[in-house]
């Protein structure tokens, strides 16, 4: 039994996932759509599906992941997968091992979908050019993390009812976040107006280029936005004298009530985890009621259930 | 090809390659005619030298092909000594010869690294021993490139270092780059300075701007290399020492240098050809053969680069051949090695400019023969009575793909993988001996 009778028709005419840059509108919208039928599953009592019945999918990490890796593992199971875990610690990529040796011998094993993180930009892509299954990126380096992307624009679907014309400021370490990326080229796909808000020091050189407007204000930045989008910003940044302090950092970016009456009233709070509470986001914006950052992660299972359901319709023998 | 396959002039029989248009891109010369070889070098040249006037010399038909100086090379890595797997001085000096490169200077970041009077000793012997062009080393301007002490400048000098060198890093300590400018001077010894400012570089890996953030990559500004060039022709004016920027890549650079050569200042700059040809778009999907340092940067820079040379501000075109191996390259890309191979393809890449209508052919040339010679007081580089029969035959237009198995390196990570190219060398003579012949290697 399918997930999504009705879907059926959608038809996503890529091999692998490794980015949002290039998909095109109907291609994100038919994804989004596949995984708000997805999303029921989840719900049921019997989660159980057979549609990836007798596939093997492999969720090589060579970064730590505990939401993205537990994420694709659930849904793969759901979907009645078999799932095997493989982390750096536990793989020969310790050893000295080549990325393209790993993917080699992986291939060997005849996996049918990939799941690849990996901290170097574009190391997933180096690696789907030498494989023969589907690939999924899960994060390379500041580059792309397009399931965060899809899942994000679902759970702002889900509550506004649509993307275009709504005003979405993303916040906080733009210049090291594949989350940013990931979500300016599907945000600008779907036709909603991004808004970029960061110190000098974290934006990236021409990222106004990518069609953004970017802040280096909050409370300007946040004017009027329907979504605010807050990201996390790792301690390294202090020490390498991106930003003076972790107390400077909250005062100024940190989204407390006071910034958040900026954005509309009922502008949604949206984080991609983990959450620094009392860095990037105050503990009690968090725990707002219009913090949407649980469904953020409910969501996170129904869209790789639609991607690794998309995908593995071009495997062979289906 | 309707050459004659030239004797090797080991009988000590003059040769004389007839008919064909010499270039001397030093003065200019652009007419028909021959030159007269004997002994390994010119004694006669010009319009005069004809198949009645040079008696029984063994005569090479050029067809009205350009006839120049050999290329000389002034920024190659050789894999020799210590990383041999990537290339020899013997592989490299086949694949100078196959692009009519003559002469190539080596770089000294080598294992050891060539900071002693032995090692350059070492590697002028393995030259006369295995290449078949003239090699000459450079030698490090700090022991083991370290950046910590100054190397022996005046010994390794009379030794036969040909420059010296900080390598692929700049030296960041600027009383140290005094010194080392102002103690050279004193030896007529030129420096020739990578420019990467450290710390602004620090964990880049292509250009900034819109196309390393698009691919989520590190970028290194310009101003990494524009402030380390201010500073070293502060340096420069201070000490009076003689001063070559090794590789420029950006606009900014363009300018520095024009106006310090503006305000009288003797220095000198390369670029390299792929800063000429190739921009940072060319990496697309973290295209590692594309991963260079200075990095590629975007067009705007590429052209000034081609204006540079045009207007003669830069002095000379290098390869910066830089072989590595698949592993090294097979990486991601911020993970994968710097550096492309170029020696081969450097004459054929560098008449894309003259395809293009961007720099006249005896400019380009000049810039790949005269300007180098001058700079390193080398005689060859020019058609001058007496000077080396270091020499190159150019079919200015017939096309090729550059395909990477039939160039004669052993790496192969040239960034002009499939590249349609037009015009090559077709013949290249050392000291007046045959050491490519097109026809021999393609059989008619």
């Amino acid at each position: 039994m399918s997930i999504a009778a009705e879907a059926t028709e959608f038809s996503f005419p890529h091999r692998h996932l490794l980015g949002i840059e290039g998909l095109s509108h109907d291609e994100i919208v038919g994804l989004l759509d596949f995984a708000e039928q997805a999303s029921s599953v989840s719900r049921q009592v019997a989660k159980k599906r057979d549609d990836l019945r007798g596939r093997t999918l492999i969720n090589l990490f060579f970064e730590s992941s505990t939401r993205t890796q537990s994420s694709f593992e659930l849904a793969g199971k759901r979907l009645g997968a078999d799932v095997m875990n493989m982390s750096t610690r536990t793989s020969s990529m310790s050893k000295g091992e080549t990325l393209i040796d790993t993917a080699v011998t992986l291939n060997a094993m005849r996996p049918d979908l990939l799941v690849v993180r990996h901290h170097a930009a574009g190391a997933v892509e180096l690696l789907a050019q030498k494989v023969d299954c589907s690939v999924i990126n899960a994060g390379d380096g500041s580059h792309e993390h397009p399931t965060q992307a899809l899942l994000d624009a679902l759970t702002i679907r889900r509550h506004k009812g649509r993307i275009v014309g709504l005003i979405v400021a993303i916040c906080g370490d733009i210049l090291h976040s594949r989350v940013a990326r990931s979500n300016i080229f599907l945000l600008n796909t779907l036709g909603a107006r991004v808004r970029v808000i960061a110190p000098s020091t974290l934006l990236a050189s021409g990222i106004a280029r990518l069609g953004v407007e970017v802040y280096s204000s909050m409370r300007e930045g946040l004017k009027g936005a329907d979504i605010v989008m807050m990201l996390r910003l790792q301690r390294e940044r202090m020490s390498s004298n991106l930003v003076p302090s972790q107390r400077e950092y909250f005062h100024f970016f940190g989204l407390d009530h006071d910034k958040l009456s900026c954005a509309k009233p009922d502008a949604l709070i949206m984080h991609p985890g983990p959450m620094n509470r009392g860095v990037e986001i105050d503990s009690s914006v968090a725990d707002d009621q219009r913090s949407v950052i649980r469904e953020q992660v409910e969501m996170g299972v129904a869209v790789r259930m639609a991607v690794l359901q998309a995908l593995a319709r071009h495997l062979p023998n289906h | 090809m309707t050459m004659q396959a030239p004797a090797p002039d080991r009988d000590g029989r003059p040769t004389a390659p007839l008919n064909a248009r010499l270039i001397d891109p030093g003065t200019g010369l652009d007419v028909t005619g021959g030159v007269l070889i004997a002994d390994g070098k010119i004694v006669d040249f010009g319009p005069g030298v004809t198949a009645a006037s040079v008696g029984d010399a063994q005569m090479i038909e050029c067809g009205g092909h350009v006839l120049a100086p050999g290329l000389i090379d002034m920024l190659v890595f050789s894999g020799e000594p210590g990383h041999e797997h990537r290339e020899t001085l013997s592989t490299t000096s086949r694949a100078a010869a196959a692009g009519g490169v003559t002469t190539i200077i080596c770089m000294p970041n080598t294992e050891p690294v060539i900071d002693d009077v032995a090692l350059v000793d070492f590697i002028m012997r393995r030259a006369r021993d295995t290449a078949q062009v003239n090699v000459h080393p450079m030698a490090a301007m700090t022991k083991g490139l370290l950046s910590e002490e100054m190397a022996e400048i005046g010994l390794l000098r009379d030794a036969g270092a040909i420059a010296f060198t900080n390598g692929k890093t700049s030296l960041a300590d600027a009383k140290m780059m005094r010194n080392v400018l102002a103690y050279s001077k004193d030896f007529g010894a030129l420096i020739i300075h990578h420019l990467e400012e450290p710390t602004l570089a620090q964990n880049g890996v292509m250009n900034e701007g819109e196309v390393a953030t698009r691919l989520g990559l590190p970028g290194i500004p310009r101003e990494a290399e524009t402030i380390m060039l201010e500073r070293d022709l502060r340096l420069a004016e201070l000490t009076r020492g003689r001063y070559h920027a090794g590789q420029i890549s950006c606009r900014g650079s363009l300018d520095i240098i024009r106006a310090a050569k503006g305000r009288g200042l003797p220095v000198t700059c390369g670029v390299s050809i792929n800063h000429l040809t190739l921009n940072e778009n060319d990496i697309g999907p973290y295209r590692t053969f594309f991963k260079m340092r200075p990095p590629l940067r975007s067009e705007d820079d590429r052209r000034a680069m081609v204006e540079g040379i045009a207007s003669g501000d830069i002095d000379v075109i290098v390869s910066a051949h830089d072989p590595q191996d698949a592993d090294g390259k097979r990486r991601p890309f911020a993970e994968a090695a710097d550096g492309a191979i170029g020696v081969e393809t450097l004459l054929s890449a560098a008449l894309r400019l003259y395809h293009d209508g961007s720099v006249g052919l005896v400019t380009l040339l000049r810039v790949l023969t005269a300007n180098p010679a001058n700079l390193l007081d080398l005689p060859s580089g020019r058609l001058a009575k007496g000077a080396p029969a270091d020499l190159v035959l150019i079919d200015l237009d017939t096309p090729f793909v550059v395909n990477p198995e039939l160039l004669r390196t052993r790496s192969k990570n040239t960034p002009f993988d499939e590249a349609r190219l037009q015009g090559r060398a077709l013949l290249t003579l050392v000291a007046g001996r045959t050491v490519y012949n097109y026809a021999d290697q393609h059989g008619n």
